[in-house]
């Protein structure tokens, strides 16, 4: 019960606040707040053109605000405002305590190395040189994501779309990150093959407690996913709210407008 | 006595924006207060806004205004106004709610469906697996559907699994939709007993039931949703 306690009283992992982003005259982020606290999934959806995208790129701090902030809590306890951490230390969180799912896993993969390096790798960058225990843990991760181990030694170039898309969360996870950026991780995948993927991501998130921004334009995968829903338009928040709130009570125009587009369950 | 459930004037409008703005108002100046150990049913022809007022009292519908109170670890807060971490919390440790028809994550077993609530809380998988499996013999879920997604199961099947998981755990707050109201006879009365024990170990409930012997037998009041209706 004393952890419960602790879950209501504790700090916000992100905060954003103020978000803002401008491209010359377009303004393709504007005005967006937000806490994220652990073991959160909080979804950000909207169509193309949205701004969505971009604000997944200025909460991981690859791209530059024009304007607002976004503060992390690092592993010390200390929030820090990303745009003061210098480049080096931005690297680090991206090895240790963040990881980055791309929409196409070729982006987040090294394609031509074995699949047993995509994974080791991770973790030599932070330390790690015991060949046997890196190999034996990338088995173990691969195993995770329900990759057949026979093909460690593999490179991605050889796996189909949904292994590769698995592949790229081992190699994400194995650090053991607190915050996962999700950019559409089941955009181009066949049916049957996203809802495997979004059960090994549901089953993960639960088992590992993290704490997931996803982007996404499919509303289904932020009802099975996610806690929170972020709904964008225009560069702007229109709706915001737990996710069966915003699915099952859609306050704004666009919002009722998403939700009546998708076909029923 | 101190009520587990104070709602104060709450009141409820759909806007339909995709169909010209057009405004449907539910329900308007919702009070009532369920102290423990009590079912209060909710009654009112269909379509007057009882499983609203449930869906409210959850947070799963936003209230316009009004406040819906919820002793929540021994502090009265208001979930009307709540941070939405703050309803989370809520739903984890305080209300449960059994819904009208199941509605699970697709593609997980019957068994871990329903131990989901307890595992969630630190149980672990075995012991709340162990209780799950107490809950679904009770209600006539044969051992070979546990390992089954209930997506496939009958209606009546899938509202019993629908129970168990409402059941399972020891929230202090139960809101109840239709709990019987596709089941048989031998499983209705399953369900008034699993009400009655609830009631003894102090839970309050809300529960919407049309079918009159039921009503008699688990409530101890009744409110009239017909009193709430909002003026068109």
């Amino acid at each position: 019960m004393a952890d419960h306690d602790l879950l209501e009283n504790d700090e916000p992992l992100l905060v954003a606040t103020s978000l803002s982003k401008s491209f010359g005259r377009i303004a393709a982020c504007r005005d967006v707040s937000f806490s994220l606290y652990p073991g959160e999934v909080l979804a950000i959806v909207g169509e193309s053109g949205s701004g969505k995208s971009t604000l997944l790129q200025l909460l991981s701090g690859q791209l530059a605000a024009s304007a607002g902030h976004v503060s992390y809590r690092m592993r010390d306890g200390v929030a820090r405002d990303l745009a003061t951490l210098g480049e080096a230390e931005r690297r680090f969180l991206f090895r240790t305590d963040w990881g980055f799912v791309h929409q196409d896993p070729a982006q987040g993969l090294r394609m031509a190395v074995s699949a047993g390096a995509n994974v080791g790798e991770r973790l030599m960058a932070v330390g790690w040189n015991h060949y046997g225990r890196i190999r034996d843990t990338a088995s173990d991760w691969l195993t995770r994501v329900e990759i057949d181990v026979a093909r460690i030694d593999d490179a991605p170039r050889t796996y189909s779309g949904g292994m590769r898309q698995r592949l790229q969360i081992a190699r994400n996870l194995v650090t053991e990150p607190r915050l996962v950026f999700m950019d559409e991780p089941t955009g181009g995948l066949d049916v049957s093959v996203q809802a495997r993927l979004l059960d090994l991501l549901r089953s993960l998130v639960a088992e590992l407690n993290l704490a997931v921004i996803i982007v996404t334009h499919d509303l289904a995968v932020a009802r099975l996913l996610s806690h929170r829903v972020m709904v964008m338009k225009g560069g702007r928040v229109i709706e915001t709210g737990l996710t069966d709130q915003v699915l099952d009570d859609p306050r704004e125009p666009y919002t009722q407008l998403l939700v009546s587009s998708i076909l029923p369950p | 006595m101190t009520a587990m459930i104070d709602v104060t004037d709450a009141k409820k409008t759909f806007t339909m924006h995709l169909q010209g703005g057009i405004e449907l108002p539910v329900v308007s100046g919702v009070t009532f207060q369920v102290n423990p150990g009590e079912c209060v049913v909710l009654s009112g022809p269909s379509g007057v806004g009882k499983s609203s007022i449930l869906k409210m009292i959850f947070g799963n519908y936003r209230c316009d205004s009004g406040r819906i109170g919820i002793r929540h670890r021994g502090a009265l807060i208001d979930l009307a106004s709540a941070e939405p971490r703050q309803v989370l919390n809520v739903r984890r440790s305080t209300i449960g709610y059994v819904s009208q028809f199941l509605r699970a994550v697709p593609r997980v077993a019957t068994i871990d469906v329903v131990a989901e609530p307890l595992i969630v809380n630190g149980v672990s998988r075995a012991d709340a697996q162990a209780r799950a499996g107490e809950l679904l013999q009770r209600l006539n879920i044969p051992a070979r559907l546990w390992q089954l997604p209930p997506a496939t199961f009958s209606g009546g099947e899938q509202q019993r699994v629908n129970i168990a998981r409402g059941f399972i755990s020891d929230l202090p707050i139960l809101l109840l939709d239709e709990p019987t109201a596709s089941l048989d006879a031998a499983n209705r009365a399953v369900v008034v007993e699993l009400v009655a024990e609830k009631k003894r170990q102090g839970v309050a409930m809300v529960a919407i039931v049309h079918d009159d012997e039921i009503r008699h037998l688990i409530a101890d009041r009744i409110v009239d949703v017909t009193s709430f209706a909002a003026a068109a």
